[in-house]
């Protein structure tokens, strides 16, 4: 029998995957994909707390996380292109015009 | 039945995530996100929200990564380098450890409260998912849907005002 915490459970997995990928890899794009994975993560605890308590505001959240996901993968990516346009990298490591 | 599923596809959504972090080259590491994005929508079915497994699919799997393969490729990015330096690893794989036990604890210590809601098994099937997702974002949720709908405007003007040479 599944139960609710065996959804958490596999969320937590997925975001501190998420959080691993974040934390360790250089290149801003996968960074920018592995926070996409802790977001989703989340929307599935979302989905699953939903289920459990019987209420649907959790299921409205999860639509209002995929706006903001949406907004940010279109801002996120616009300003991924103007760096690459400057600096002919997107490695996070010549993201240092801010460094004194 | 019900148990195989889950194990097989959490399985795959955690490998695929997993791949997603080490992936030397971005396009790979972006089809193995559309496989965790499928798998999450596989999840959102078995939790009874077919509405949200088809935004899933329709919105995740297929727009976002659609921008975000068509960035990849814009960009021609070649293999990345591996890394130097270790300690980043180490300390990456320890805070996402240390994250995973401090979220399983809280899981573990506590139970969800206010159980026993009116949206059930009987009722969604009976109405259908989507028209109880309807009738809460267009009476109880319609001020944030509508600043919702004024994010995603900003988003456009924004990304537009971006990537232009000149403004």
């Amino acid at each position: 029998m599944i139960t609710v915490n065996h959804y958490l459970l596999l969320s937590a997995i997925l975001f501190a995957i998420g959080t691993f990928g974040v934390l360790t890899r250089k290149n801003a794009i996968v960074i920018f994909m592995c926070i996409e994975v802790m977001l989703n993560s989340v929307n599935l605890t979302f989905i699953a707390l939903s289920r459990h308590v019987g209420n649907m505001d959790g299921q409205i959240f999860v639509f209002f996380v995929m706006t903001v996901a949406a907004a940010e993968a279109a801002v996120g990516l616009a300003l991924m292109i103007a760096f690459f346009r400057n600096k002919e990298s997107i490695d996070t490591d010549d993201f240092n015009m801010l460094k004194w | 039945m019900e148990a195989i599923l889950f194990y097989l596809t959490a399985t795959v959504a955690i490998l695929s995530a997993f791949f997603v972090t080490q992936c030397r080259n971005p396009v790979n590491s972006a089809l193995n996100l559309i496989t965790t994005f499928l798998c999450l929508a596989v999840f959102y079915i078995m939790l009874e929200a077919p509405f949200m497994a088809a935004i899933q699919i329709m919105v995740y799997a297929g727009a976002i990564m659609v921008l975000i393969v068509f960035v990849i490729m814009l960009l021609n990015l070649g293999l990345a380098v591996r890394t130097r330096y270790r300690h980043g690893l180490a300390g990456g794989g320890v805070l996402a450890a240390l994250t995973l036990f401090v979220v399983n604890y809280f899981i573990r210590a506590g139970e969800a409260t206010a159980t026993g809601g009116s949206v059930t098994s009987e009722v969604i099937s009976s109405y259908g998912h989507t028209e109880l997702i309807g009738r809460a974002m267009f009476v109880d949720f319609l001020l944030p849907f509508e600043i919702a709908s004024i994010l995603l405007l900003v988003a456009i003007v924004g990304a537009v005002i971006l990537s232009k040479r000149e403004v």
